[in-house]
């Protein structure tokens, strides 16, 4: 039974943002009210059984200001978002879906840009658009264009992942580094007058990698998700919950670069709150864990792959964050949107 | 980042924490850390876990956020009930409730409500729509105050009418007088604000030592700096030297940042009074708009009506803000006010007491909510 409840008056910015006040819209609101009780097995996505065969279905909405940004495009994170919470779910996509909402004055070319991103990351990753849907809305009513996609996979045979199977010991790996694609975006909306070169968004399909571990580890993976919106912080805080323990994580072995950091610095902002689009986090085995983070650094693309933490048993479900000196902190949920402090 | 890495540095911290264990006496020592930038540093580097028990922080009044009146809110967000007004506010600002809704919330419900990260942002904002009236709602000590009497020399210079500030600077002296002025209050020592010391420079922390007896360091933000700040007081509160001391000296210098000084006193001048979230109203504490920018002053401009918000019941704010009570005091705490629905003033800024010491602390002793 949910024990969330949701009294506010009308929807705000922060209820989207995937924090705190995005669990209480869903556990408190959206779930009940679609009769849907207690946590779902897989968090980002649902199990289908159809005879022998094990589906997964997952959908996504996208809606990013500025439609492109350095590294990617609103195209190619709706493509590669929906797989990848197929993948962290465990299953090989099979097909997607896509439904566009387009906003009268649209230019022609730019949607053209963001469909062969979606046909690009489409085809890259060995899927297809299987169907789709477009609909116009009036000039002002939507932010030029919206994508929703919506994908199906099949489970990996050896995949067995839950929050359920999560066990004091157990090693927390990371697949690279956090906060590019989060900072990317909200350095280039402009607003900000900070630019970085280098930093680009960290957008890809992490099938890839989650393919390998669970080829070599089948079972002893025993959970995944990517942290997107509200970041690494949020995502362990879900974790932590659902699964009652307690995350320490070694701050240290959390790879930030440098331009996320000096900006983070900056803004006054966790990087742990950051949004990635590219990276999951998995809780594996003790016994693998190094070998786990071997075999992702083997990968192209996977040479930043850290364990960062461990699971305790706990009375109380908390992420704690330990310097390299001894100093601890509680890692908490982002709370509404980040914003940047000045004073 | 490698400036960053050196004043983190595992190894100069255990040493300086070793340091400290070192100077400690069979006493107690209570150091006020003024500013909520050293609150919230304080606590996301853990290092009340290093420290020697006897060595108690106190949270001061220095968070701009936390200071600031239901009612100030109310009265920047009356503004943009008129359709022609754009209001732009810091983020800090943006989550700020008022009696009803926050910044952040009536930009939800349609009003034109914008952040920035500069007052100049605001003033550019301006000139590039002239058709709207750009109100900048300015909060914050001598930190952000110069940039504010910047933006308003550099809109006469450009002749943008169409640009305002609704003025709510304040000044770090007053409230620190006011808390050495409370009876009750036992403290050896204050770190003093480091970005605030920017540009007042050291000297403004001169009474603290002369009239009050308390020493001053003036501190950075990273762990090596505020450890370093620390050794220093404990030193000087056992020798029992009241004096001002700089350890942010990369940053800070006696006589401060003469060019945002002149700028203050060319645009500002003290209010008589002005109310603090917490503390009450306080006598010359605040700025305001000199009568010669009175173009540039929301106040004139739109002739906004004082509206004073009662503070929510039961909340102790006023007793943390000065240092008598502690965040875990409070009854209110993690039960009707947190980070997410604030309550009181002090959770509403991430630099506020309650909401470091909720977010880095509490929630590792309480089942999450």
């Amino acid at each position: 039974m949910s024990t969330v409840h949701f009294f506010d008056p009308s929807i705000q910015l922060g209820h989207g943002a995937g924090g705190r006040a995005s669990r209480r819209l869903i556990e408190g609101l959206v779930s009940p009210a679609l009769g849907i009780w207690g946590p779902s097995e897989l968090e980002d996505g649902a199990m289908l059984v159809v005879g022998d065969e094990r589906l997964v279905m997952t959908t996504d909405s996208f809606v990013v200001s500025p439609r492109t940004f350095p590294g990617g495009s609103i195209g190619e994170l709706a493509v590669n978002g929906t797989l990848n919470d197929l993948a962290v779910s465990g299953a090989a996509p099979l097909a997607i879906s896509v439904a566009l909402i387009l906003e009268a004055g649209l230019a022609s070319e730019d949607l053209y840009r963001e469909l062969e991103a979606i046909a690009r990351c489409a085809g890259a990753a060995g899927v297809s658009v299987a169907t789709g849907d477009t609909k116009v809305v009036e000039h002002g009513r939507g932010d030029g264009l919206f994508i929703t996609t919506t994908g199906v996979g099949r489970m990996h045979g050896k995949a067995a992942l839950g929050a359920g199977r999560v066990r004091p010991g157990d090693a927390i790996l990371l697949s690279g580094a956090i906060g590019d694609h989060g900072m990317t975006v909200m350095l280039a909306r402009g607003e900000l007058d900070l630019a970085s070169e280098s930093l680009r968004s960290d957008t890809r399909p992490v099938w890839p990698y989650v393919e390998a571990l669970l080829d070599r580890f089948g079972p002893e993976v025993r959970w995944m998700r990517d942290p997107t919106r509200g970041g690494l912080a949020t995502t362990l805080n879900e974790l932590a919950t659902s699964a009652k323990i307690k995350i320490v994580l070694d701050e240290g072995s959390i790879v930030v670069h440098d331009p996320v950091r000096g900006a983070c610095e900056i803004l006054g902002i966790d990087p742990l709150h950051v949004a990635n689009e590219g990276q999951f986090v998995a809780v594996v085995s003790a016994e693998i864990a190094s070998d786990a983070k071997a075999l992702l650094r083997s990968l192209p693309g996977g040479d930043e792959a850290m364990v960062i933490g461990e699971v305790e048993a706990a009375e109380i479900p908390v992420v704690v964050a330990v310097s390299g000196y001894g100093g601890s902190r509680v890692i908490d949920m982002l709370t509404g949107d980040p914003l940047p402090r000045i004073c | 980042m490698k400036l960053v890495d050196e004043f983190r540095d595992p190894a100069r911290i255990g040493e300086l924490a070793a340091a400290i264990a070192g100077e400690i006496r069979d006493r107690s020592y209570r150091f006020m850390e003024v500013c909520g930038g050293h609150t919230h540093a304080i606590y996301r580097f853990g290092l009340p876990d290093i420290l020697p028990q006897s060595v108690e922080l106190i949270h001061g009044p220095g968070c701009p956020v936390c200071v600031l009146p239901i009612g100030k809110v109310d009265e920047a967000l009356t503004l943009t009930e008129n359709p022609s007004v754009t209001l732009c506010a810091f983020g800090d600002v943006m989550r700020v409730p008022g009696s009803k809704i926050s910044p952040l919330e009536a930009r939800s419900e349609g009003r034109d409500v914008r952040m920035v990260y500069s007052p100049l942002d605001a003033l550019k904002l301006a000139a590039g729509n002239p058709r709207r009236q750009v109100v900048f709602f300015a909060i914050g000590f001598e930190t952000t105050a110069p940039s504010t009497a910047l933006t308003i020399m550099q809109a006469a210079r450009m002749g943008v009418t169409n640009f305002s500030i609704f003025c709510n600077h304040v000044t770090i002296g007053p409230p620190l007088r006011s808390i050495l002025e409370t009876e009750e209050l036992n403290l050896d020592g204050f770190i003093g604000p480091g970005h605030v010391s920017a540009v007042t420079g050291t000297k403004a922390y001169d009474f603290v030592a002369a009239e009050y007896s308390k020493p001053v360091v003036v501190s950075g933000f990273e762990p090596v700096d505020i450890l370093e700040s620390l050794y220093m007081l404990v030193r000087m509160a056992n020798g029992g030297i009241a004096a001002v001391d700089n350890q942010y000296t990369r940053a800070i210098t006696k006589d401060g940042n003469q060019a945002a000084q002149a700028a203050m006193a060319e645009v500002f001048e003290e209010r008589d009074s002005f109310e603090w979230r917490g503390l009450g109203f306080i006598s010359q504490s605040a700025l305001k708009i000199k009568r010669k920018y009175a173009a540039y002053d929301a106040e004139a401009r739109f002739s906004i009506e004082s509206i004073r918000s009662p503070e929510p019941n039961g909340a102790i704010c006023g007793e943390v803000l000065v240092g008598a009570k502690r965040p875990e005091d409070c009854p209110l705490l993690g039960v009707g006010c947190t980070p997410e629905s604030p309550t009181g003033a002090l959770m509403v800024s991430s630099e506020g007491a309650c909401a470091a010491y909720y977010t880095y602390v509490h929630r590792g002793l309480t089942v999450a909510g």
